[in-house]
């Protein structure tokens, strides 16, 4: 938790890997044998049709749902057993933010710093310098004294992507992050999660239908419907007849059709 | 007794001295921690407490014990209750609270009858209404420690309760601890509640949890000003609630509500109507 046991991305070690695991509820299997590694500075996504299962794999790979079977290593370790939580970034889906009470951009991303300084300690300046540099990142610079519900959709769910940029994580996993965003906000967040891949080398997990914005600087695209249909580069996706980036469409009509 | 300092009527007498200096306190705690309640949604959790806080006090007068320690006891068992349904899932924010509600009141209303012989016992009375003009020094001194603690207890946590109360699963991800953090806010809260019980009362404590946050956000731009005002609002409330009590012969709890009410809708109507304030969210 202080600064001398700050350990950088190992190179080698998969920053979070899944290993056949599979999930059932009640008689219905959700997840069925899922592998998938994201390695230190690897961009990687993960696409799947409505139901696929995406957010249950999200869940047990964060670990706060058991595999039935499987297992999962986030830094090398079972998740819960992995002391220092801020190396995890996480732009959750839709956060659950009461939009009555002020709150402003500065007090949310300063959250991020917690986990890191100790929750229970004052913040100093230099979790100030890194809270203004996560904002300064996904460019709401001069918004860190609005509040958050002042502003558009697109500005606030960068908000939370700096909220987790402030700890300077070795692993950032994003839910869905950008969807229905606009153009302006989905080239500033792409610019930012490159920012953290190539100042950082920090790995991605980008959950998402919507690639278009990202679809030249992707490392890997992982396919998931139950089971892993695809892993590999957005190369190869392509010379299966999926493009993600020239017709926006293509990506999210072929998850339809693989419903 | 201490003797009364020269201030200005209505406040010249030993006996408003100390109901200021209680509901004072009461008026800067309550909005401390109702600034996270707020946010969670549970405006309503401090009511549910109090009444949980009820039977307790219906327990202390049937076992002749003092009514405070049992009320606490109640309370924190009722709190962490209430947040223990709500986290397990097991029933809605909403029905947990009115089960705790509802029962708490009825065994309240059980023990005290049973204390008086098969009628609602007289002494009940100040926990439910509040009775600060009867509150003594060392009951002045109680509700300033407490206060403190309280205070001071919520103030050193503000920032990880801030985390959870606006991102419950993102904090939970990332790592901080918010089951500790829920029970200890729980805590805070029942802890509050029993404070404040025999200076505004256990049917209006919550109120002043709420309406002064209430007021605060439709002025404030931040968290940290939202508490700062509701403080403000919350101590003014119990000034000008009090000072008013005394003339017009109101009961004290009653008239600092009202102020705290009549605050939020003069500040509500002048910022649809004032287009200085209008800009203010």
């Amino acid at each position: 938790m202080t600064a001398a046991t700050e350990p950088g991305p190992a190179p080698g070690v998969p920053l979070l890997e899944a290993r056949g695991v599979s999930f059932s509820f009640g008689r219905g299997s959700v997840l069925d044998e899922v592998s998938l590694a994201v390695h230190p500075g690897e961009f990687v996504a993960l696409v799947g049709p409505n139901g696929a299962g995406k957010s249950t794999l999200l869940k047990i790979l964060l670990g706060s749902l058991p595999a039935s079977l499987g297992s999962v290593r986030l830094f090398g370790a079972a998740p819960e057993d992995v002391h220092d939580r801020w190396r995890l970034g996480y732009v959750p889906q839709r956060p659950i933010l009461s939009s009555e009470l002020p709150a402003t951009v500065e007090e949310i991303v300063s959250a991020g710093r917690l986990r890191q300084r100790g929750w229970w300690r004052t913040l100093r300046p230099e979790d100030h310098d890194a809270v203004h540099h996560a904002l300064a990142s996904v460019g709401l610079g001069d918004l860190a004294h609005t509040p958050l519900n002042e502003l558009s959709g697109g500005q606030q769910q960068r908000a939370f992507i700096a909220r987790a940029f402030a700890s300077g994580p070795d692993l950032l996993v994003l839910d869905e992050p950008i969807a229905g965003v606009d153009g302006e906000s989905q080239r500033k967040f792409r610019d930012s999660l490159v920012h953290l891949i190539q100042e950082h080398g920090s790995g991605v997990l980008l959950v998402s239908h919507e690639l278009a914005a990202v679809a030249r600087d992707l490392d890997r695209v992982v396919v998931l419907k139950r089971h892993v249909l695809f892993d590999g580069t957005p190369d190869e996706l392509a010379a299966s007849g999926v493009s993600l980036g020239v017709h926006r469409d293509d990506l999210p009509l072929w998850l339809e059709g693989l419903r | 007794m201490i003797g009364a300092i020269p201030l200005p009527y209505p406040f010249d007498a030993a006996f408003m001295q100390r109901a200021l200096a209680a509901c004072v306190v009461v008026g800067v705690f309550a909005p401390v921690i109702g600034t996270f309640l707020v946010q969670r949604r549970l405006s309503l959790v401090g009511d549910g407490i109090g009444h949980v806080a009820f039977a307790g006090v219906g327990a202390g007068l049937l076992a002749g014990v003092w009514p405070v320690w049992t009320a606490l006891a109640f309370a924190v068992a009722g709190a962490v209750g209430v947040e223990y349904l709500r986290m397990r899932k097991k029933a809605s924010g909403d029905l947990a609270l009115a089960l705790f509600f509802y029962a708490g009141i009825a065994l309240g209303v059980v023990f005290a009858s049973r204390a008086g012989n098969g009628s609602i016992d007289f002494e009940t009375l100040p926990y439910l209404f509040g009775d600060p003009f009867r509150v003594s020094d060392a009951g002045v001194g109680a509700v300033i420690l407490l206060g403190t603690g309280i205070t001071a207890g919520v103030w050193a946590l503000r920032r990880v309760l801030f985390a959870i109360v606006t991102d419950e699963d993102w904090a939970r991800v990332a790592g901080l601890p918010v089951d500790a953090m829920n029970a200890a806010l729980a805590a805070l809260t029942a802890a509050a509640i029993v404070a404040a019980m025999k200076i505004v009362g256990i049917l209006l404590v919550a109120a002043l949890m709420a309406l002064p946050v209430a007021t605060a956000q439709l002025l404030a731009r931040s968290f940290r000003d939202t508490m700062r005002l509701g403080v403000a609002i919350g101590a003014g409330s119990a000034v000008i609630g009090l000072a008013l009590s005394r003339p017009l012969n109101l009961s004290p709890g009653g008239a600092i509500v009202m102020v705290a009410a009549a605050l939020f809708a003069v500040v509500a109507v002048a910022k649809r109507t004032v287009p200085l304030l209008q800009g203010a969210h």
